[in-house]
Formats: C-alpha cells, sequence, structure tokens
C-alpha cells in the first residue's frame, strides 16, 4: 500500500498543519496531483502526490499540526476500490438520519508510533490510533464511554462519530448514536459571519454537492475561511470547535498577518543561524557589461505585446542556470558531512513578500527553458508565492538560488546561503556605469554578480569560474 | 476614456498587484514604488493590467511615467489606443 506523508517543505520545516485536503477516500489521483494544502511557517503550501493510484483513507484531520513524515493517507494501487466504500451522504437511507458525516467506517490503521508526536492519553484499556483519539477530542468525546466494534476490540472512527454529540445539525435528527457522550454539547454553532463567507472553491463545490449552507459552517482556514474539510465535517464537528471545556486545542488556528509575519521570521531566522553556523562562506563578485543584453532584451520588447515582454531578470536567471550545469559542484546540496550534486537545476528564485519576509521556491530544470517558458515560470510562481499558494515541489528542492536585489536599487547583494544548499547568486541593480574598454570610457548598463559558496565545496577559483561563466553568457544573449 | 475611469482603470491594477493594500489611502501624487513596494514584476504586471482595460500600449521606455497615480492618469489620458 502507498503512503501520503508529511513532506519536508524545505530544511528548516520540521511540522506542517493540514489546511485542506483536495481528495475524498476513493478519488483516483495522478502523480503530481495535488491533495492538499499545508500551511508551514512561510505559507500555505498546495501538496502533490508523487505516485497514481487511488486514496484510501485521509488519516490526518484538517487542522491538525503534524511532524515532517507523519502518514497522512494511504494511497491504493491504480484501480483500485475502496473495500467500505464511503456511505453515500445525499443518498443516504434513511431520509430523517444526519448524513454520515466522514467517509468509510473502515479501521483506522495507526500511524507509525514516532511520526504523532502526542503524548498517550490515559485510556490504557482500549485500543485505539491517536488519529481517532484526536478526533474523539475534537468532538469532545470521552474515549471510555465508546463501544469498540473495530478488530480486536479497537475503536474506531466510526464509533467516536456514533458517540459524537449531534449538535448543531439543521434537522433535529434522532440521534442514532448507542453511546450518548456524557459530556455536555454546547449546542452552539459558531455565528455566522455576516454575508457571504470567505471559503475555498473546492468547499463551495463540496458544500453545494452536500446541500451544506456554508454560512451554517464554521470556517477554519485562513481568516476564518470555509475549506473542504469544514464542509465534510459540517454536521458534527461544526459545534464543538468553540467548546470551551474541550481539552485540545479548538479549532485550527486561523493565522493572522501578524502570527505569520512572526513564523516566518522564526523559520527564517532558524535557516540563516543554521546558515552561519554551519557553512564556511566565501564570496566573489564580478561586474558584468550588459550592453549586449540590454540591447537584444530592448529590441525583443519592442515588437512583443506588453503580456509577452521579458525582465531583465529573465536573462540573468537564465545565464545563472545555465552556469549552474557547466559547475556541478555548485548546484547541489550538504548532507551528511558529504556533497551531493544534483542531477538537474531547479534554480531557486527569492522573491519578496508584501509585507516583509521571503520566498525561495524552485523554478524547475531552468536551465532547460527556453526565455519565454522562464518568463512565464517566473510570473507564475512570483504571483503564487505572493498569494500564498506554491506546490510542495516547488519549496523542496531548489538546487542553487538566485536572489535580485536590482529593484530596491542596491548594487551588490552578499547572500546567504540556505542550506543545505551550496551556493547562492545575487544579481544588483542594472545601471549605467562608466565602463572602460579598449581604451574608451563609455557609460554602460553593469550589473554586479556575485555568488555565496560553501568552501567546503568548492574554492574561490570555482567560484570566480562561475561568474565568468555568466558574463559570457551575457554577451549572447540570443543563445540563452 | 475620462480621468475618473483611467483612474479607476489604474487603482483596479494595483488592487490585483497589492490585494492587500489599501487602495483609498494611496497618496496620488507619490511614487507607487515607494507606497506598495513595487518591483520590476509588479511594474509590469500593472502595464499589462492597464493594457487589457484600455488598449492602451505602453512602451517599456515609458514605464517610468507611471510612477505615480497621477502620472499614470495624465500619461494613458495623452497616449492613442489601439482596439482592445
Amino acid at each position: 500500500m502507498g503512503e501520503f506523508r508529511m513532506p519536508s517543505l524545505g530544511a528548516d520545516m520540521e511540522s506542517g498543519t493540514l489546511l485542506e485536503w483536495r481528495v475524498q477516500p476513493g478519488d483516483a489521483v495522478h502523480k503530481g496531483d495535488i491533495v492538499a494544502v499545508v500551511d508551514t511557517d512561510k505559507s500555505a503550501i498546495e501538496v502533490e502526490i508523487f505516485e497514481s493510484g487511488v486514496i484510501g483513507e485521509l488519516l490526518v484531520p484538517v487542522g491538525d499540526k503534524v511532524p515532517v513524515g507523519t502518514l497522512l493517507a494511504t494511497v491504493l494501487p491504480p484501480g483500485a476500490t475502496l473495500a467500505t466504500p464511503p456511505a453515500a451522504p445525499p443518498a443516504a437511507p434513511a431520509p430523517a438520519e444526519v448524513p454520515a458525516p466522514r467517509a468509510a467506517p473502515a479501521e483506522v490503521p495507526a500511524p507509525p508510533a514516532a511520526a504523532v508526536a502526542r503524548a498517550a492519553a490515559p485510556h490504557a484499556s482500549h485500543l485505539v490510533s491517536p488519529v481517532v483519539r484526536h478526533l474523539a477530542e475534537r468532538l469532545g468525546v470521552d474515549l471510555d464511554s465508546v463501544a469498540p466494534t473495530g478488530a480486536g476490540g479497537r475503536i474506531t472512527r466510526a464509533d467516536v462519530e456514533r458517540a459524537a454529540p449531534e449538535v448543531a445539525a439543521p434537522p433535529p435528527a434522532p440521534a442514532p448514536a448507542p453511546a450518548p457522550a456524557p459530556e455536555p454539547s454546547p449546542a452552539v454553532a459558531a455565528a455566522p459571519a455576516p454575508g457571504r463567507p470567505r471559503s475555498s472553491p473546492y468547499a463551495r463545490r463540496l458544500a453545494a454537492e452536500r446541500g451544506v449552507d456554508l454560512a451554517d459552517v464554521a470556517g477554519s482556514g485562513p481568516d476564518g475561511a470555509v475549506v473542504a474539510g469544514d464542509v465534510t465535517a459540517a454536521p458534527s464537528a461544526a459545534a464543538p470547535a468553540p467548546a470551551p471545556a474541550a481539552p485540545a486545542p479548538a479549532a485550527p488556528a486561523a493565522r493572522t498577518g501578524a502570527d505569520r509575519q512572526a513564523s516566518m521570521r522564526r523559520a527564517i531566522a532558524a535557516s540563516m543561524e543554521r546558515s552561519k553556523r554551519e557553512i564556511p562562506h566565501y564570496y566573489v563578485g564580478l561586474d558584468i557589461e550588459l550592453g549586449a543584453a540590454t540591447a537584444w532584451l530592448d529590441a525583443a520588447n519592442a515588437e512583443r505585446p506588453v503580456a509577452e515582454r521579458l525582465l531583465p531578470a529573465v536573462l540573468l536567471l537564465k545565464a545563472a542556470a545555465l552556469a549552474a550545469r557547466a559547475l556541478p559542484e555548485l548546484n547541489g546540496f550538504w548532507v551528511d558531512g558529504g556533497f551531493r550534486p544534483a542531477d538537474h537545476v531547479h534554480l531557486g528564485v527569492a522573491v519578496s513578500l508584501r509585507g516583509g519576509g521571503l520566498v525561495a521556491p524552485a523554478i524547475h530544470d531552468a536551465d532547460t527553458l527556453g526565455l519565454d517558458e522562464l518568463m512565464a515560470a517566473l510570473r507564475d510562481l512570483v504571483g503564487r508565492a505572493r498569494a500564498g499558494r506554491l506546490r510542495s515541489s516547488e519549496m523542496a528542492d531548489p538546487t542553487i538560488t538566485v536572489t535580485n536585489l536590482g529593484d530596491q536599487g542596491v548594487t551588490t547583494v552578499y547572500a546567504v546561503i540556505t542550506p543545505p544548499q551550496v551556493a547562492m547568486v545575487g544579481f544588483g541593480r542594472v545601471a549605467e556605469r562608466p565602463w572602460a574598454e579598449g581604451g574608451m570610457v563609455g557609460p554602460r548598463p553593469v550589473v554586479t554578480a556575485t555568488l555565496a559558496a560553501d568552501h567546503r565545496v568548492t574554492d574561490g577559483l570555482r567560484g570566480a569560474r562561475f561568474l565568468t561563466t555568466i558574463d559570457k553568457l551575457l554577451h549572447a544573449p540570443e543563445d540563452l | 476614456m475620462t480621468d475618473q475611469e483611467l483612474r479607476d482603470v489604474v487603482l483596479a491594477a494595483l488592487g490585483r498587484i497589492a490585494p492587500e493594500a489599501d487602495l483609498g489611502s494611496l497618496d496620488p501624487d507619490v511614487d507607487l514604488a515607494d507606497q506598495l513596494d513595487l518591483d520590476s514584476m509588479d511594474t509590469l504586471n500593472l502595464v499589462i493590467g492597464i493594457h487589457e482595460a484600455t488598449g492602451i500600449e505602453i512602451p517599456e521606455r515609458d514605464y517610468p511615467k507611471l510612477a505615480s497615480i497621477d502620472a499614470a492618469v495624465a500619461y494613458l489620458a495623452a497616449r492613442p489606443r489601439s482596439a482592445p
């Protein structure tokens, strides 16, 4: 059976919060599909799956923060069908009954003990997986009061859901719960926000399919937005969230801007501390004359409609990517006390976010992209980085990173390498400067390129080679 | 297009680039790059947004003329327009 685990979205990530499931049990998925949205310290990331198959069970509920490596869902082989198909919610046989809140009443396989770092609760008498225990906490169900129906006396998710207080369901359903929970159930749904609640597109679709009114759903997403998990959990989970007596952290924390700022700052601090502690940096710099590149770019852009124009940054990025391919000692990772070169160039691009902080997602195989493709990739990446919609593969695997502070007007950037990478390229602003050549001095567009590199892997000579390679490439812009 | 319409076009494009900004509080004759932290990608997106809404072609050398809201409106009002 396949496994879908909390990915490491950068060396500095230890855990992530599941914000949204984009799939349901039984959904067919293909390699590269986005199956979930995970919140890291830096931003919300769309997480892709790396194998094709059929989603088995979703093991971590929306709102849970779990360590990297935690099993999030099981993945069955392609073409498989679920042993117990999910209860078809709208077509439930008993008309008066509350629609089954979740999918299959199949037993929850326990994730590896080490993966879910949660203190063992005092329910030693029952066999119960951490996931089910957590569900019970969220729903305000006392596990001692639950009759187990799973194999070997296990309490299953379905058992817990049956025992959950049936509140906030619009129709006064005769609760089918065999063992009503003893705890007082605060029968107040979260106050519906005035006007239309914010919601994700998938949540809206799901709500329409299930006949759920979004106004009745407590949003657990960013800024209280309603996400898919809220809709699936709507019948039973809407109410317990704000329960004052609940021992578990209530609704998943909706992040505020200040919150996000603080956690991003911490993430950058951790990564940069590690970099400066562990990586012996050396620096080299070179002024690169851009007369040919600028002239080529001006001519190309003059013929292009606005939407197809290239930014100077694209030429710089392409040259850096080609140089990284030419000098593989600068393109890869320092892991376990040694250098591991990468077999492709995934060019990290530092993108500053409005309001502070930055992320450096990767443009995959940047050395193989044409300038138009690279420009399109850059526009897309910057837009999504600022909208908080980056993908897991982009976050996880830059092999070398470029920072381009030229827009801020500075001449030179002295970069700090992002571990476990071993090099970082910096470009300052492109500006006219006096340039001497062939015994003449004249004004030319010039950029200062710098390289910060890991002295454990390369020496200054290699670094210098890298920059002179970029210089050479930028003098033949038509070949980029 | 009236100046007001052009102003609305510029503000709408800025709203897409910097959705978190309070556009009402922008000073119309102060540099946008300073007020909104615009970079070259943002400027390009501004130009694309204006072009899509008005059909006005803005050559690269004229980008500096869009520095503030007032400057952009004055510049656009004086530009010939092709069909959008």
